[in-house]
């Protein structure tokens, strides 16, 4: 009421800064974290540092903002990290062999995330079950599948695609001849970009930008918000969550298809899977995310996902003992999760608590 | 629910009814495949049922904390370190003392759940994520990565692996813990104030119910089941080891949703839990029997749950 009050109309920046204050939190602690990383580290700023960074983030992030689809919902997607197991042990036996065949492997692989998880949909949203519950299920089978096609840990990712994948624009256009092996003139500003963090802005802004602006996607935010108005504001809620699902399957998907060209091989290994389908929760609400739905953007969890990877990065260059890793990213969650918890300091009436 | 000819049920009883009935089937077929392979019928031995049931029991032990906090609406992801956690320091404090060590770990991770879903509201499954993550680092700091030496003490591994009578005294661990947590649940304020707070905590504050020390004692028994039966795991293994806890969450969580409890909360009976318990061990003994896979024991288990759910597990549409 205050704002329709006021004379003045705020900028478009303040006010999304205002409805957006986790992300942007995020966002900031991020550039911080990164700063005083380069700081720190004896050859920062460096173009090999930065490409050796976000070589290490994409999984996590697609995976992150495969989480992400489905906790807007207020749902929770418990098979992400195995379906991105399933996927990269898929690729892993598909990415090679002749340029059509990769291309295929890759669409293939994607198309196996996404037909995944329009499976997840369709069993929480016309069988209606819980989610948590519907896709732990999901996710064992997922694992046993991946299990079935790489029952031990290998596969033959071609080599020019993982080159290229995990280096600058210069070496993708070196090893596919592009522009004049990249050394066009006009080429030479951009050259030093890491390929993996043009894949991720790439998947970013082609799948969740356009997404967010139908029908379909603001439907998301409805049923977050309170699945009942949503229902009696005749929007399509079953249509909406089942692109949710689905395109965390696809999110899932690219995850894999990354990380089995980043290690060159496919890797049906159970603890790794939990420890991302975890992360991708943890990412999600360092993000801005609200874990009762209704808030956040794929872009926060994305954000989300690379100050959980930067907070690792850390543990390098400070030459803390790795084994302290995971007690330091607890407590930063709980930190973080806890800020959060200031609000019910401020609460007066104790029943807005229990909602 | 009319799908299911059976009248006489209450709602709470049909999937229950139903569990059962899916844990005759297994072993039906477990059965059927041993005799016309082997020609025999182990299964229905009562030496094969009782070394199944002691297996069982760590899984069902951690179910019933589980399971208090599951009625709360919440969820309790900090099971496996809690049991990894109070398994290595009652190892590595030994003698008379090891018990109550472990005990205390348990309780204290209760606590600190607690206290962070109840007063800070911050939701229970990241937060007890995050105590999972931390008991982890601590616990690698404890040991510096590697399997500690210590062996588990005479008490522990009499509790985990000697049989009375016949009946391994783990089964009469779980047994006197099940007991205790059924009366606590059916007979108790405590147990109503439970079940209330999970229906609504809204409503269940606003009838005087002290809706936040509810959640927090939760926790606490949770905290105590995953550190009693992580100590009995140590037992059962004579030593502690890293990840010896993991194993057991997501059966945990599957057994007592199979056994009817809503994983929204509020619904659910204890004697679900029990044979939600039952059906997973066996189905995974008889999996194992079948010299099942891993790939195939992980498709079988997941479906198997998704099945069960679709039959009774199906919530009804929002439509106001």
């Amino acid at each position: 009421m205050t704002t329709a009050s006021t004379p003045r109309r705020e900028s478009a920046l303040v006010m999304s800064i205002r409805q957006n204050r986790g992300f942007y939190g995020a966002l900031l602690l991020l550039a911080v974290l990164y700063i005083v990383y380069n700081f720190l580290h004896p050859k920062g700023f460096s173009t090999n540092v930065f490409i050796a960074n976000t070589n290490e983030s994409v999984a996590l992030a697609f995976v992150a903002m495969a989480q992400a689809m489905t906790v807007i919902v207020g749902g929770l997607d418990l098979s992400v990290g195995s379906v991105m197991t399933l996927t990269s042990c898929i690729a892993s036996e598909l990415v090679r062999g002749e340029p059509w065949q990769i291309v295929f492997g890759c669409l293939v692989t994607v198309a196996a995330g996404t037909g995944f998880g329009l499976v997840n949909g369709v069993i929480i949203v016309y069988g209606r079950l819980q989610p948590i519950i519907a896709t732990l299920a999901t996710g064992a089978v997922a694992m046993g599948l991946a299990l079935l096609i790489r029952p031990k840990p290998g596969g033959e990712v071609d080599l020019d695609l993982n080159w290229a994948a995990t280096n600058s624009l210069r070496d993708l256009a070196e090893t596919y001849h592009l522009f004049s092996d990249g050394e066009d003139a006009w080429f030479q500003p951009i050259a030093w970009v890491p390929v993996p963090l043009l894949i991720m802005i790439i998947v970013a802004a082609v799948i969740w930008v356009p997404f967010k602006r139908t029908v379909t996607g603001r439907t998301l935010y409805a049923i977050g918000s309170s699945e009942g108005a949503a229902f009696m504001s005749g929007l399509p809620i079953n249509r909406a969550r089942l692109w949710a699902f689905t395109l965390a399957g696809t999110f899932a998907g690219c995850a894999g298809l990354y990380l089995a060209i980043q290690t060159g091989s496919g890797n049906a290994d159970i603890p790794q899977a939990g420890a991302y389908t975890l992360n991708s929760i943890a990412a999600v609400v360092l993000g801005g995310i609200s874990l009762l739905g209704g808030v956040g953007t794929a872009i926060g969890a994305l954000i989300g996902a690379l100050i959980l990877r930067v907070i690792s990065f850390y543990f390098r260059i400070l030459s803390i003992d790795p084994l302290m890793q995971s007690l330091v990213e607890g407590i930063v969650l709980l930190l973080a999760v806890s800020l959060g918890a200031v609000r019910t300091l401020r609460v007066k009436n104790r029943l807005e608590l229990f909602r | 629910m009319a799908t299911l000819n059976l009248p006489h049920l209450k709602s709470d009883d049909l999937p229950i009814v139903i569990a059962a009935g899916f844990i005759l089937v297994i072993l039906a077929a477990g059965t059927a495949y041993t005799l016309s392979t082997l020609g025999t019928a182990p299964l229905l031995t009562p030496n094969y049922l009782l070394t199944q049931l002691q297996t069982g029991a760590f899984l069902g032990i951690v179910a019933c904390g589980m399971m208090t906090v599951i009625l709360l609406g919440h969820i309790d992801l900090s099971i496996p370190w809690t049991m990894t956690a109070a398994a290595m320091m009652a190892t590595t404090i030994g003698g008379p003392g090891a018990i109550p060590t472990g005990l205390a770990i348990g309780l204290i991770v209760g606590l600190v759940n607690g206290f962070g879903v109840a007063y800070l509201r911050i939701p229970s499954m990241i937060f007890t994520l995050g105590v999972d993550s931390v008991m982890r680092g601590l616990m690698v700091a404890h040991t510096g990565g590697f399997a500690p030496q210590d062996t588990a003490t005479d008490l522990m591994r009499y509790l985990a692996a000697e049989k009375v009578l016949g009946v391994p005294v783990a089964v009469f661990v779980w047994a006197a813990i099940s007991i205790v947590i059924s009366a606590v649940l059916a007979r108790t304020s405590f147990g109503k104030a439970i079940y209330a707070t999970g229906n609504r905590e809204a409503a269940a504050y606003l009838s005087g119910i002290r809706t936040r020390w509810i959640i927090v004692g939760a926790f606490v028994i949770s905290g105590l089941c995953a550190a009693s039966a992580g100590m009995l795991l140590a037992g059962y293994s004579n030593k502690a080891y890293q990840g010896m806890g993991n194993a057991y969450l997501l059966p945990a969580i599957a057994a007592v949703v199979i056994g009817g409890t809503s994983i929204l909360g509020g619904r659910g009976r204890f004697i679900g839990t029990l044979v939600g318990v039952i059906l997973i061990v066996l189905l995974n003994s008889v999996l194992s029997i079948a010299q099942m896979p891993e790939a195939g024991r992980q498709i079988i288990y997941g479906l198997v749950i998704i099945v069960m759910l679709l039959v009774y597990g199906r919530t009804t549409r929002v439509t106001s």
